[in-house]
């Protein structure tokens, strides 16, 4: 086999991912991030619906396969099929155009997330800076979008969206400054922008960035966080999209598959900022409590995790399958949601085999298979944490005004975010 | 388009102010949008023309119409009994209250009054109709500023109020439960029960929408200084209901002129001081918890005797005319009739609450913003059948 493919798993060093020699990986890498974000966005539609329809006393999607789990199949199909309207009035190329950036913008986010000290398409020196500025540009999308239709509507939504998105990265960029300026605050006071050498800045230091300088780090994060919601155009928000008054804001004039290239940057973009927030705030790919609970032991039973998870899947698959009502109707679901059961466990049961038999860090393909796995586990572990959070957001919280929304990103989060800067860099040279 | 739409668009354009009526479009910096009739936030078919700078509100227009139906031409050709079920069409939310006014007026008119057993029943189900009504308002209300989940909350708990309007008279919506005269059903075995086992059951769970609300920092700074009227401009606009009383004048039809039953129970009046939209909120959350004590009294001391006064099979009023009214959950809901001494009315003429509250939008917006307009016109809670009738 050619060597760099071997030299991947053999080496007993870390690959920097996108050197020279470990391109191959980069493009493995590029294939599976776009087909499991393109997954990610079907759960995360299937989860929300679920999710937001279990706060309202609902139940959902429940006729397109067991609990709706096929549901987002059938409307990426619905979608795919439907008549491409273009309306007469707009701007062909542009409207045509427009939901591409917005995509490109949101995707092209992922070259630089780390999953894993190896495990991402590039190691970019200046990564959180190539961040932001991609995820800026999917503004664009959006401002274009709604100019391009023509329309009312979809015009003040995206000028609403475009202010929105504008002022609140500012916000944004100062908090994730703080972020890098700690990782410089080490002993050897060299600080770094790529994602990847920020999460082993935390390695080194051994403590998140969320939990640093208490409550500064805290605040930080608390910025981003908020901010993140309002770059992503979610609830509360939403103001580029706010249904009650915009209809539905710069996608007004899409339909079909045009507007479901706007929902899978919208989701793309969604568990990118999530990424982002992971990797600088929450020790992206390390386990929780890496210094608490840090004797052998506990790294084996943390990396049982994801098998666990999975036959956590596989058992409420299986009770779904029990609790099946035993008519004739239900059949073919029944053994859909039982096949379904049925890899989730053998998904589990593998994952515990690689568990077993790379529990020991010594450099074999196993044990860095079993490596690898946990760093994927643990970040997306996190960053589903966020996407949750996400759903519950807008199943509590009305929607703010769009003046109020100007008014706490400039008024309030950019002061706070400022100060946080400052004490930031105060107390690291005091420290150091 | 037809004549008949560009016409209204043409009058409204020109109450908006426009310098001339040819130029379809304002210099750049106003903006004309049609908000409905067809819109996600107007609650049926109500068409706002706005004239916008930006996002701020220069004026607005209201176009109505589109669920005119004519019921009050209706009215001139039914008998007074064939008429009664077309009340309950015109405030589809509050079809109770719809039939309770009439059949009072047409009581009045013809100088009857109904037995002491049927003006509690239709306390009971009248007030179990404002808390209905009231739950569907705070339902689309949040909804419309972005709230997705009270919606689904007052939707399950309406249901027990439409349930036991079913097993009374087999409609839940458009109900049709009271005649000229009393009520033709006698309450089902287990009324009694029904009503206390839902008061119970709703009383939690009014303190559960307001959990997810009154103290909620997005809904008060949604909601407050916004759409604001003055208790002077709202007497002079004709506003009443809880929209009324936010300002702060204690009218409440149930008291200053009790009809039905209402001057044997205990309750207040819920008033607000500031007249804006977290006022109105407050106002009708307090009003359903006053409607919980009404109906805690009326079914405690429901008395026994029979449910229908001596009316004739075929009604004629004398000669004469009537002007009834009574507190809809939205405000005063007055029936003017008109008798030629047939068995049909002469003329017959609603004064709805939605339609006449609805003039105050225009005071109410006017400086805010577009997502201000959508969360006053759910404030002043309007019904499009009964604006457009």
């Amino acid at each position: 086999m050619p060597n760099f493919i071997m030299s991947y798993l053999n080496s007993k060093d870390a690959i920097t991912p996108g050197a020279a020699g470990s391109q191959f990986w980069a493009l493995v890498y590029v294939f599976i991030i776009f087909t499991g974000v393109s997954v990610a966005v079907m759960a995360m539609n299937w989860l929300e619906r679920k999710a937001l329809a279990h706060f309202q006393i609902r139940l959902g999607p429940m006729r397109v396969g067991p609990h709706g789990l096929l549901q987002p199949i059938a409307d990426a199909i619905k979608l795919m099929l439907k008549e491409d309207i273009i309306p007469a009035e707009a701007d062909q190329f542009v409207f045509w155009v427009a939901p591409l950036i917005g995509l490109l913008a949101a995707f092209t986010v992922y070259t630089v997330i780390p999953f894993g000290p190896s495990q991402a398409v590039s190691d970019m020196n200046i990564g959180i800076l190539f961040m932001l500025g991609v995820s800026s540009l999917g503004v664009l999308g959006i401002v274009v979008a709604g100019w391009a239709s023509n329309s009312h509507y979809p015009l003040i939504g995206a000028l609403r969206s475009s202010a929105q998105m504008v002022s609140y990265e500012v916000a944004m960029g100062l908090a994730v400054v703080s972020a890098i300026l700690m990782t410089s605050l080490n002993a050897t006071g060299t600080g770094t922008l790529s994602m990847i050498g920020i999460v082993q800045a935390q390695q080194q230091q051994g403590v998140w960035f969320i939990f640093k300088f208490f409550p500064l780090g805290l605040i930080a994060f608390g910025i981003f966080a908020i901010a993140m919601i309002a770059e992503t155009n979610r609830a509360p928000f939403d103001m580029a999209e706010a249904e009650s008054e915009l209809t539905a804001g710069y996608h007004t004039e899409y339909s079909g598959l045009r507007w479901s290239l706007f929902m899978l940057a919208e989701y793309a973009a969604m568990i990118a900022v999530s990424s982002i927030a992971v990797a600088l705030w929450l020790g992206g790919w390390m386990r929780p409590f890496p210094n608490l609970l840090n004797a052998p032991a506990w790294d084996f039973i943390f990396s049982l995790f994801p098998a666990l998870t999975f036959f956590g899947l596989a058992a409420i698959a299986t009770v779904g399958v029990v609790r099946m009502p035993a008519h004739s109707f239900f059949k073919i679901q029944r053994i859909g949601l039982a096949a379904f059961a049925a890899l989730l466990g053998f998904i589990a049961l593998l994952l515990l085999v690689i568990a077993v038999a790379g529990r020991s860090a010594d450099g074999s393909v196993a044990a860095r298979f079993r490596e690898g796995i946990d760093y994927v586990y643990w970040f997306v572990f996190k960053v589903a944490i966020f996407m949750y959070l996400f759903i519950w957001y807008r199943a509590t919280w009305p929607r703010y005004r769009f003046d109020q929304l100007m008014k706490i990103g400039w008024k309030v989060m950019l002061p706070i975010s400022l100060v946080v800067l400052i004490m930031t860099a105060i107390v690291g040279v005091l420290v150091s | 388009m037809n004549d008949s739409t560009h016409d209204a668009s043409n009058r409204a354009l020109s109450n908006l102010d426009l310098e001339s009526p040819e130029k379809p479009y304002l210099d750049s910096n106003e903006l004309i949008i049609n908000m409905g009739p067809q819109h996600p936030a107007t609650h049926g078919v109500l068409r706002v023309i706005l004239k916008l700078d930006g996002e701020k509100v220069l004026g607005t227009e209201c176009v109505i119409g589109y669920l005119h139906r004519g019921v009050e031409k209706i009215a001139e050709n039914r008998t007074y009994t064939m008429f009664n079920p077309y009340v309950d069409r015109m405030d589809y939310v509050a079809a109770v209250s719809n039939g309770l006014g009439y059949c009072e007026a047409v009581e009045k008119l013809m100088n009857v009054e109904a037995p002491a057993r049927a003006k509690y029943i239709r306390v009971i189900l009248t007030e179990l109709n404002r808390i209905a009504s009231h739950q569907l308002w705070l339902g689309t209300h949040a909804l419309d500023i972005g709230a997705m989940t009270p919606l689904f909350y007052t939707f399950r708990d309406r249901e027990e109020i439409l349930k036991i309007f079913e097993r009374y008279c087999g409609a839940r919506l458009t109900t049709h439960a009271f005649r000229i005269g009393g009520c033709q059903y006698e309450t089902y075995a287990g009324f009694e029960k029904d009503v206390k086992n839902f008061l119970t059951f709703v009383a939690p769970k009014i303190d559960e929408y307001e959990e997810l609300l009154t103290t909620n920092r997005i809904w008060i700074d949604r909601t407050r200084n916004v759409g604001v009227i003055s208790a002077a401009d709202a007497i002079a606009l004709g506003v009443t209901g809880p929209v009324l009383r936010a300002s702060g004048v204690k009218w409440d039809l149930r008291k200053a002129q009790p009809y039905a039953a209402y001057s044997e129970f205990d309750f207040d009046i819920p008033t607000g001081t500031n007249g804006d939209t977290y006022d109105r909120y407050l106002v009708r959350m307090a009003e359903m918890r006053q409607s919980l004590r009404i109906i805690e009294q009326a079914v405690n001391s429901i008395p026994e005797g029979p449910i229908m006064a001596k009316v004739p099979k075929i009604i004629k009023p004398p000669v004469g005319e009537i002007y009834h009214s009574i507190e809809a959950p939205k405000g005063e809901l007055g029936y003017f009739i008109v008798s030629d001494g047939s068995t049909q009315p002469y003329r017959l003429r609603v004064r709805p609450p939605s339609f006449v509250n609805l003039q105050a939008l225009d005071t109410m917006v006017r400086g805010l913003l577009v997502a201000d307009v959508v969360a006053v016109i759910g404030t002043i809670d309007i019904v499009l059948g009964e604006v457009d009738r």
